[in-house]
């Protein structure tokens, strides 16, 4: 951090005033010629949250992609497909169960066993080979959408947000002063903020894990150097296979967390991995935090692009895309 | 040896019996929105095009229908990439096509480059595809969106008391043409439209457009359909959105309405208006929603057929019907066909259907208030309906082109 400020003076003050004013626009009472100019403070909150808590589900979808890349160099085209797979499973139990808690574990398990075949059936038959892996997973990813359209149908499906979690919730921040002087709080819809919550709970975890544990150390050795690591008796095989089961499982939930705020139905698989592939590139190829600030930025992206720009809001995200791979190809925190 | 020569008079008695039972056959190509944003759509067009050839049976004269069906995603490329393919690989002599408006747009374009073969429209609904420089070989047995809209403004205002109406809709001529009947009767009879926001089609998260949607109007119009309407509905009810809702033809819908989860309580009650209502008493309607109902089992359908289902058994009726009368004769470029088809007058489920000069419906309309069943299945329920809705909304053609065709912001809320 110090190391940027004193290489990019420049750059740093234009990032610490950008930090103040964005502090200020949401904490300040909006005076009204800026309420005129740009529309409510409402509004401009919730697109603010909107974009942040969609960050965070994009975030669960990225983290395990790019988690996958940085070990082992497979680009998984099917992460999409281990996305909306997880999603119907957790449809499909919270449909039988009625639980929503119990949905996010089985789908969590469902997708890292698929997971595990993949890894062991796949990619471990053409290791190193980026170009046939490449092929076989966009493949993969057709039959997969073909296999859910035959079982699932073109129908969509939601998974019901428990009834504990419907609704909208009292923030404290103000977003207007009625004439009264009475204050306007934000409302915010709960469901929105557990899943933020439980985004921010599971990256944590997941750098901890990396960064504190003999396992993390293992995968963090394996991503700076695979074959030394295997010289000295890991067995890297299992390795792969646990990262690419932990992996895909997060898609899973990640599918179950699509499911309840947004819907599934087949086109999804694509979608989730475009986002994905947008936000690793953003962020940074096999960086977990580069995931986290690159799906927080494409997720702002898209709901204030939507917003304020609505025409435009689906050119947004690529030009942020245009941009970071004209200027930093390698990705905002990857490492060189 | 023996197996081989066996084999050879089997292939033989195959070729022979190929010639002897040969009959002509009429090949139809059929699109549908299968992938995508309106996939439901499709599925339930598809629907009502079988019950159709159930019920109407697939001969015409001696000759056989033959179908090709081929899926497009809803956008004016993927039409056009299935209508070509379907011409020029599977050799369809009539198309039954497209499904959704900007589709339909295109799809007229293109019938011009082949004027020889004859072009049903299937079920869209963009005003554009009739009203501006239409083919001559393109017909459409379904009214436009506008037309569909009949009634709903002046229900709002005078009815339900509503003065004041903000519109969300997709971004694309269909709801364009939506929004403009609506605007077009609401400002009419003295309300206003405050704002009007568009979504990009396939939108999955609207938590901002809810956002931002006014408070201080007294209903909210949707003009949404397939998978974005229900995500809206969704995120809706997670919002606490409380608003009087208005929705539009294909957000007031079997498709929607039939949709799994919770969220799609909040359009109990709302009005809409539409080229059908689920509950209507009309034995032919009646009869309509039984076959439908018999030619499929429960779990692979809607409880009642969708708007899209009514269109594509109304358009696959005109084909046959047309091709009866001129016993299937496609001589001369089909000139018998397009001039029975011009003439039909269609007794279609949801009210008499003919065709204008430019070969658009002119037919019945239908305000609706959703209602729930008891058994919480939603249903529409007929309000009003309006005989007779053609595609200048009863205004005389020289007024009506000076509104301008149907865009973001057209048309303007003020009377005509």
């Amino acid at each position: 951090m110090t190391r940027f400020i004193e290489r990019h003076p420049a750059w740093a003050l234009i990032a610490i005033i950008a930090v103040a004013v964005l502090i200020w626009l949401v904490f300040a009472i909006w005076p009204p010629g800026l309420e005129q100019a740009i529309g409510r403070k409402r509004v401009f909150l919730n697109a603010v949250f909107n974009g942040i808590t969609l960050g965070g589900l994009y975030f669960l979808v990225a983290s395990g992609f790019t988690l996958i890349f940085g070990l082992m160099r497979n680009v998984n085209l099917a992460h999409g497909s281990l996305y909306l797979f997880g999603g119907y499973i957790g449809y499909a139990i919270s449909a039988w169960t009625g639980s929503w808690i119990l949905s996010f574990i089985v789908a969590f398990i469902a997708a890292a066993l698929v997971g595990v075949i993949l890894q062991i059936v796949v990619f471990r038959r053409m290791e190193g080979q980026d170009l046939r892996q490449t092929m076989v997973t966009i493949g993969l990813s057709i039959v997969f959408a073909d296999l859910m359209l035959w079982v699932f149908g073109g129908d969509f499906y939601q998974i019901p947000t428990p009834s504990w979690l419907i609704g909208p919730v009292q923030m404290p921040l103000v977003t207007a002063v009625k004439s009264s002087g009475e204050p306007v709080y934000l409302q915010y819809p709960l469901v929105r903020l557990a899943i933020f919550a439980a985004s921010c709970v599971i990256g944590i975890a997941m750098w901890l894990a990396l960064n504190r544990t003999r396992i993390g150390m293992i995968v963090r050795a394996g991503v700076d150097d695979r074959d030394i690591l295997a010289a000295t008796g890991v067995r890297i095989q299992l390795v792969f296979v646990l990262v690419f089961a932990l992996g895909a499982g997060l898609a899973g939930i990640a599918g179950v967390v699509g499911g309840t705020f947004q819907s599934l139905s087949p086109g999804e698989d694509t979608r989730f991995l475009l986002a994905s592939l947008v936000v690793v590139i953003v962020g940074g190829m096999g960086s977990i935090p580069g995931a986290a600030l690159g799906a927080v930025i494409i997720g702002l992206a898209e709901q204030l692009g939507s917003v304020y720009i609505p025409t435009y809001a689906i050119v947004v995200t690529f030009l942020i895309m245009v941009l970071v791979l004209a200027l930093r190809p390698q990705g905002l925190l990857a490492r060189r | 040896m023996l197996k081989g020569s066996v084999g050879l008079i089997a292939l033989g008695s195959l070729l022979l019996s190929g010639t002897a039972f040969a009959q002509e056959k009429i090949k139809v190509g059929v699109t549908a929105t299968l992938e995508g944003t309106y996939t439901v759509l499709g599925e339930d067009g598809i629907r009502g095009f079988q019950t159709a050839l159930n019920t109407l049976g697939k001969k015409v004269g001696d000759k056989e229908l033959e179908f090709v069906i081929a899926s497009t995603d809803a956008t004016p490329d993927s039409a056009v990439r299935a209508v070509r393919k379907l011409i020029e690989q599977d050799k369809v002599q009539i198309l039954l096509s497209p499904l959704s408006g900007d589709e339909g747009i295109a799809v007229k374009n293109f019938a011009k480059t082949h004027p020889e073969l004859t072009f049903i429209n299937a079920a869209s609904g963009a005003q554009e595809t009739t009203y501006v420089d239409p083919a001559p070989n393109f017909f459409r047995y379904n009214m436009d969106g506008a037309q569909w809209q009949v009634g709903l403004g002046k229900y709002a205002y005078e009815t339900k008391g509503y003065r004041k109406i903000a519109t969300v809709g997709e971004d694309y001529s269909f709801i364009y043409t939506q929004v403009f009947g609506l605007v077009l009767e609401f400002c009419g009879a003295g309300g206003q439209v405050t704002n009007r926001q568009w979504v990009p089609l396939g939108t999955k998260d609207f938590a901002s457009v809810i956002a931002a949607l006014p408070d201080d109007v007294d209903a909210i119009y949707l003009g949404l359909g397939g998978a974005d309407a229900v995500n809206f509905l969704n995120q809706y009810q997670q919002a606490g959105g409380k608003a009087h809702l208005m929705g539009g033809s294909i957000m007031i819908d079997q498709t929607i309405l039939s949709s799994k989860g919770s969220a799609k309580n909040a359009l109990i009650g709302t009005i809409a208006a539409s080229g059908q209502a689920d509950t209507w008493e009309d034995p032919a309607w009646q009869k309509f929603v039984k076959a439908y109902q018999d030619s499929f089992p429960p779990n692979k359908r809607f409880p009642s057929p969708s708007l899209l289902a009514t269109n594509y058994y109304g358009s696959t009726m005109a084909l046959i019907l047309g091709l009866r009368q001129v016993n299937g004769d496609l001589s001369n470029n089909q000139a018998k066909l397009k001039e029975a088809l011009a003439k039909i007058e269609l007794d279609a489920p949801n009210g008499k259907i003919k065709l204008d000069s430019n070969r658009q419906a002119i037919g019945t309309n239908f305000v609706t208030e959703v209602v729930d069943d008891g058994k919480g299945a939603l249903f529409s329920k007929v309000v009003k309906v309006i005989p007779n809705v053609n595609q200048t909304l009863g205004y005389d053609p020289a007024v009506f082109a000076k509104i301008g065709l149907p865009s973001r912001t057209v048309p303007e809320c003020k009377k005509y």
